[in-house]
């Protein structure tokens, strides 16, 4: 995992994550079972505000380190295929949302 | 300068695929998305390993810079074409560098890795054999780049613009809301900022937005005086290395500075003031 920039951690995200003290956002993003590697997941707040976004990880993964709240999870991917899903978030819980495309 | 002047759509990447006088360039911070698949003919940048100087926090000097575009057959008569991840931040990182050290052949590919992603364009594994150049830089443009001190004079007298998220800016997190939030320094903003988070600038498949509306965005809701002298930042340099793109080369302000150093560096310096919460 990277820890000093601001980019997407090295190949995607795969292993399940601890929480500790942090607010975390986790999931795989799937089509008729298959991982969708190729495609991006966002973080937004109220008002469609963004937070964060990451590419897919190679087994459709994407997690976010969140403050508390209520979010927006936005997926997109080639053929515009698209979804969306409300996730609250605290700290110590890895919150986990599964997305179909 | 005008947008067609710095910036290129898909088609005209693809177009100039194989052009002797194009040399495409992808940056990423995750150096692994090259390697997975990338626009043919590309060449890789680590904004990192390539970029930074090993030992001391600063760039590699010009002679380090020379080094590694002749190494990656890079020559000063060559269009450089930049695209890469994230929105192209870093893409947008190595643009502002490039022109640092005089290359002003450079072009960013709007919409960068993501749309041509999206968009299901081609990408090839095949890694490039570009024959070695002898490229000479020139000495680092020191109008474009905001150090430390110069950005705590800045205080109340330039336009200062954060464009971290806004929980970054008033101090909820450290980082960006995909990484870990580990880090040591304090949080919260330099005083006098405003915060226009990046993303505001770049519509969802990573372009960027029309010039009248980054205009509006600057001027009318973030109420930046652009008869003054700015410098932007974040948390490393290359958030911020996007809006100094659309600043000075798409809207064409003259006088706009990115300070890498960013909050990692002031928020990290003894004695500075520190501004918590919403813009005053």
């Amino acid at each position: 995992m990277t820890t000093d920039g601001c980019g997407a951690p090295a190949g995607g995200v795969s292993a399940p994550a601890a929480a500790g003290g942090q607010a975390v956002v986790e999931g795989k993003v799937t089509r008729e079972g298959a991982a969708v590697s190729t495609g991006y997941a966002r973080l937004l707040g109220t008002d469609d505000e963004f937070v964060a976004e990451v590419p897919l990880g190679s087994d459709g993964g994407f997690r976010f380190f969140a403050a508390p709240g209520s979010w927006t999870l936005r997926v997109l991917a080639p053929g515009g295929l698209r979804a969306e899903r409300s996730v609250e978030a605290d700290y110590g819980r890895v919150t986990t949302v599964n997305v179909t495309v | 300068m005008s947008r067609s002047d710095v910036l290129v759509d898909a088609d005209w990447a693809e177009a100039h695929i194989g052009d002797p006088h194009v040399v495409i360039v992808e940056v990423d911070e995750d150096t692994s998305a090259y390697d997975k698949g990338h626009i043919p003919g590309a060449v890789k940048i680590d904004w990192k390993k390539d970029l930074q100087d090993p030992v001391r926090r600063d760039f590699v000097d010009k002679t380090g810079f020379e080094a590694l575009l002749s190494e990656r057959g890079i020559s000063n008569d060559d269009t450089v074409l930049l695209y890469g991840g994230n929105n192209n931040w870093f893409a947008a990182y190595a643009y502002w560098y490039f022109r640092l050290y005089g290359h002003d052949k450079v072009l960013l590919l709007d919409g960068g890795r993501k749309k041509w992603e999206l968009d299901s364009r081609e990408l090839s594994t095949d890694v490039p054999q570009r024959t070695r150049t002898s490229y000479t830089a020139q000495e680092q443009d020191r109008s474009l780049r905001a150090l430390r001190d110069e950005v705590i004079d800045a205080i109340g007298k330039r336009n200062l613009v954060d464009v971290r998220s806004p929980d970054e800016f008033t101090g909820r997190l450290l980082a960006p809301a995909h990484l870990p939030q580990e880090q040591a320094q304090r949080a919260g903003h330099i005083p006098t900022a405003r915060n226009v988070p990046w993303s505001k600038a770049a519509n969802e498949d990573g372009t960027f937005r029309p010039d009248d509306e980054l205009r509006h965005l600057y001027q009318d809701e973030a109420a930046l005086d652009f008869a003054k002298d700015t410098i932007a930042y974040c948390r490393i340099g290359e958030r911020s290395a996007h809006t100094w793109f659309v600043l000075h080369e798409l809207l064409g302000l003259p006088n706009v500075k990115n300070y890498d150093g960013s909050w990692t560096e002031y928020g990290s310096l003894v004695g500075v003031p520190i501004e918590l919460g919403e813009a005053r």
